[in-house]
Formats: structure tokens, sequence, C-alpha cells
């Protein structure tokens, strides 16, 4: 199958592949998909207590050319949001922005189920205290 | 100078052979008749050339060249075996073996014979996966009037152990089909050394044209029937009605003379390559598992999983590579491969494998170069795999709770 350019380009230059500290009150993981089904996102965001700005945000993807480059536009997307803003990027918007066709449109879904687990995990945190 | 994209994809079909071609020229011109013409010259050359043909591809199987019914292809045959068999001797008994790894030509057409009434055990394979013929033995019942059971794999290339198959049922006194398409031309393959009472080929699984295909028929001890299913003038002894693609024939006995006079050379060097291939991939990585077994293989066949990778961002980082992937992450099921499945391979380990299919026209330095590019990618994806950061601190994927959508 043709892969748009936009897909070829962040699957030939993802960014910002790497993790962060999990540990770190600070951080959100999200960890989403199974082996099985062909793909698994961790996608983590560190978040500016000071300004609840989402300044760092890490990927790494076990999937197929339209997952990895979901996953790094999600990234990139998100440095910079706010938490809130952060829970209003919705899958289509990465449908749109990477030409994705409809057997791909679950790449997207994860993308921003990756997001959403991220975020919850970054704010359980804050509401269960530093350390847990 | 290396042309792209390298073809390691020679399972699903390989380029006419230059030779071959040559051949087919002249009857798509010149020598244009129909081979059942009886009056007039043009008829006579097709029909000439058609049975020059016909002993070609006779002698690359020990077979007699009126055992040879000419098809539009391998999938045809194989419905024509199975089929026309088991309608031919519905009387004596109603069951038909086969295996989970058979091809799809023969597992559809015997899903469509059960709604219409027929019985199919389908085997189990071994995790090496060959057919266990303990099991095929206690399978066999009075009413089994089939065995059909490939030769060789299109997916993993291992070559089934066609000759104790064809005993067994010669002993129990039923037919055997058996699925040559690989096997023909690439591995030593001979319709009474295993007892074939039915074999399907290709022509372009062995350098020749598509479109052409054949199936051989027992004709002496047993003399086997089969009811035709595609009904008209008759030709082919009645089996295959349909006028004959005589430039497709000649190409197709062209290809399997070839592959008679030179399958010595030509395997011993195929086997090197994929070897060297198989070397350079496992000293540049780790975690790889070879599917299927490695000794009883077609010489051009490598099928590889590349843990915590998955199949189809491979094959997108290895673009200036022809090969195949068992993951079928485009298809709406994402369901992978149903024979790595029926080895026992987890779905994880299916959906990062790639196949690699070497044959004639490919050279040594193609197989260092698609070394080289697949171990970068891997190591390259593998840095992107949250799957190989777990493995390597430590987390047992298989315990997981995966959080699936």
């Amino acid at each position: 199958m043709a892969y748009s350019d936009k897909v070829v380009d962040h699957f030939n230059n993802p960014r910002n592949v790497g993790s962060l500290p999990k540990q770190d009150p600070t951080v959100g993981t999200g960890l989403v998909g199974a082996p099985e089904c062909g793909d698994v996102m961790k996608l983590q965001v560190r978040v500016n207590p000071e300004t609840g700005v989402i300044d760092e945000a890490k990927f790494k993807t076990f999937g197929c050319g339209s997952a990895i480059a979901s996953s790094s536009l999600a990234t990139e997307w998100l440095k910079g949001k706010t938490v809130d803003e952060a829970l209003t990027i919705k899958n289509t918007d990465i449908v749109a922005e990477l030409s994705l066709p409809p057997v791909k449109v679950h790449c997207s879904v994860l993308a921003e189920d990756a997001i959403k687990a991220a975020i919850a995990d970054y704010q359980q945190k804050q509401q269960g205290g530093p350390s847990s | 100078m290396l042309k792209f994209p390298i073809y390691f994809d020679n399972q699903a079909t390989t380029p006419v052979d230059p030779r071959v071609l040559e051949a087919m020229l002249p009857y798509f011109t010149e020598r244009f008749g129909n081979a059942a013409s009886r009056n007039h010259r043009y008829g006579w050359e097709a029909e000439e050339a058609v049975e020059a043909a016909r002993k070609q591809v006779a002698d690359l199987i020990g077979a007699n060249p009126k055992e040879i019914v000419f098809t539009s292809g391998a999938t045809e045959s194989d419905n024509l075996a199975i089929r026309g068999a088991v309608y031919m001797y519905r009387e004596k008994g109603d069951h038909i073996i086969t295996a989970l790894t058979e091809h799809k030509a023969v597992i559809d057409t015997c899903k469509r014979l059960e709604k219409e009434g027929f019985r199919v055990t389908y085997l189990p394979v071994k995790p090496d996966g060959l057919v266990d013929l303990d099991a095929l033995r206690d399978a066999i019942t009075a009413k089994t009037v089939l065995i059909t059971i490939m030769a060789a794999n299109n997916e993993i290339g291992v070559l089934q152990p066609v000759a104790e198959i064809g005993a067994m049922a010669k002993e129990r006194g039923v037919l055997f089909h058996t699925d040559a398409v690989q096997a023909a031309g690439k591995v030593p393959f001979d319709v009474n050394a295993c007892n074939a009472h039915l074999a399907s080929l290709s022509a372009h699984k062995m350098y020749g044209p598509k479109g052409v295909g054949a199936l051989y028929v027992r004709r002496r001890q047993p003399r086997v029937l089969l009811s035709p299913i595609i009904d008209g003038g008759g030709h082919e002894r009645g089996m295959r009605s349909g006028t004959l693609n005589v430039p497709g024939i000649v190409g197709f006995g062209k290809a399997a003379e070839l592959c008679r006079l030179e399958m010595a050379q030509e395997s011993a060097r195929i086997r090197a390559l994929r070897d060297r291939l198989n070397a350079k991939l496992h000293a540049g990585l780790d975690e790889l598992h070879v599917n299927g077994s490695m000794e009883h293989r077609l010489p051009g066949n490598l099928n590889i999983s590349f843990a915590y990778v998955e199949g189809e961002s491979l094959l997108m980082g290895i673009n200036d590579v022809a090969v195949s992937s068992g993951s079928a992450c485009t298809s709406a099921s994402l369901e992978p491969s149903y024979v790595l499945k029926a080895l026992g391979t987890g779905d994880d380990l299916a959906h990062s494998s790639i196949r690699f299919g070497l044959g004639r026209f490919n050279t040594e330095e193609e197989v260092d170069y698609v070394a080289g590019k697949v171990v970068a990618v891997v190591r390259k994806l593998r840095e992107m795999s949250p799957l190989y950061e777990m493995a390597k601190d430590g987390v047992d994927l298989a315990k997981m709770e995966w959080r699936e959508h």
C-alpha cells in the first residue's frame, strides 16, 4: 500500500522517540494496544507543575508505519499544550493530518487512547501524592 | 550493479527466464494455431508443441506425458484434483484429510465441500511445520477417499514427508493428492517415489509464465478418474475443457526442462545464498526465530520472526527489498498468518515475520545488501519498540495485561 508523504516522513524521522522516568510524579505514562494485535504504543508526557503545560513528550511504538507516525505526531502536538488542551486532540485530527486510509484509522484511535492514558496517569499521580 | 527493488519474493512468483520467453514467442504470432484444429498445419504445429511441452513437464516429475492435464494454474489444478476426485468416488466415501497449513486453494476447496456434505479433517502440524504421520494414520477411516497434503509450503518452505504419506495412502487404499507447486523444479519430486495419484503444478513458480499450470493424474496402478469441473469441448482427455494456452504451455515445458537440467547446481547455489543471508542476520541481531524446519526446507526459503518488531513497519523500512510479511495489519481483521499460527507461533511473533524467497536470478551482492539493510532497520525499530525495552528490563510480556483496543 502507498503511504502518504507525512507518514513516510514521521516513519523515517520519528520525533521524540525515547522514555521519561516512569516514577517521576510530573510524568504520565500511557501504554495501550497488545502485541498479538500487532501494535503497542507507549506515550509519556512531562508536565511543568507551575504552568500545567506539557514540556516534554516521548513515545515508543511497536506497530506498522502508520502507528509509528500517529504516535510521533501526537508527541509533537502535545508539547506546549496544557493538560486540558491535550485532551481535545481527536483521532480524526491525526487521520486528517497524516491522510490515513480507512484500514489505518485504528492507529489514530490508539494514539488518542495513549494520550488519554498518559494524562490520566499523570492526573492520578497528582491526586494520589507525589510518590505513588 | 544492484537493481532496486531487490526481488526476494520468489515463492510468490518468479520472473520468466529469457530462454523460456524465447521459446514462447513464435506461438503468439506465426504459430498461433489452435491445438485442437485437426485440418491444417497451424493446428498441427500447435498440437506438436503442446505434446513436446507435455513430455517436458512429465519428465520433471517422473510421469508419463499422458498423465499431464494442462490447466490455468495451480488453483485450478487443486480444485480439479480435490473436487474431481471426491465427486467421482463419492460412493466409496465422503471423508477428506488435509492439513491446517495448506494453501488457500486447498483449504477453501475443502471448506466448500464441507458445505456440500463432505467431512474434512484438518490435521495440525508439529512445531517445525511437518505433518505428524501418526496423527495422519489415526485420521484415516473406511470412509476416507482423499488425502491432500502439499509437498512444500509456500510461506515457510517446509517439505512434507510425501513419500511416507503416499505409502500410507497406498496401503490404506486412499487417493493421495499433493500440491507440488513450490517443490517441483526446486527439489527432486517424483510422482512414483511418493505414490502420488494427483499432483498440482504451476509454471510461474519455476520461471515460466503466469496463467498456466498442470495436474498430474495417475493412469496406471491405479487409473484415477476425475469428474470434470469445467464442461465444454472435451479437451485434455475430457478432464479440462477449454482451448489450450499454447504459448503458455510451451513456456511451461521449457521452464520445466530447464529446472530438471539445472536443479542440482541451482539448488546448491541458492541454498548457499539462503544460508549466507541467515548467518548474516543472526550475526547482526539477537532474538530471531526461524519459522519451520531448517532441515526439511526449500533451498530458497527463509521465514524469520524479528521479535519486538512489527512486520509491516519492517517492510516499510526495507522498501527497496521486495519480500512478504506474515503480518496482515493491512487487512481489517488484523489476523496474522494462519500457517504460522498452526506452528504454534504466538501472534506477536507471527506479526514480526518476514518471508525471504531466493531464486535463480539472485546474487551474493544482493544477499549482502539485504542482510545489512534488515539488520540496520530492525535495530532502529527495536530502539523505537516499547516491547524490546520492556523485555530488556526483564518484563515478562506474556504475563502483561494489555489494554486491547
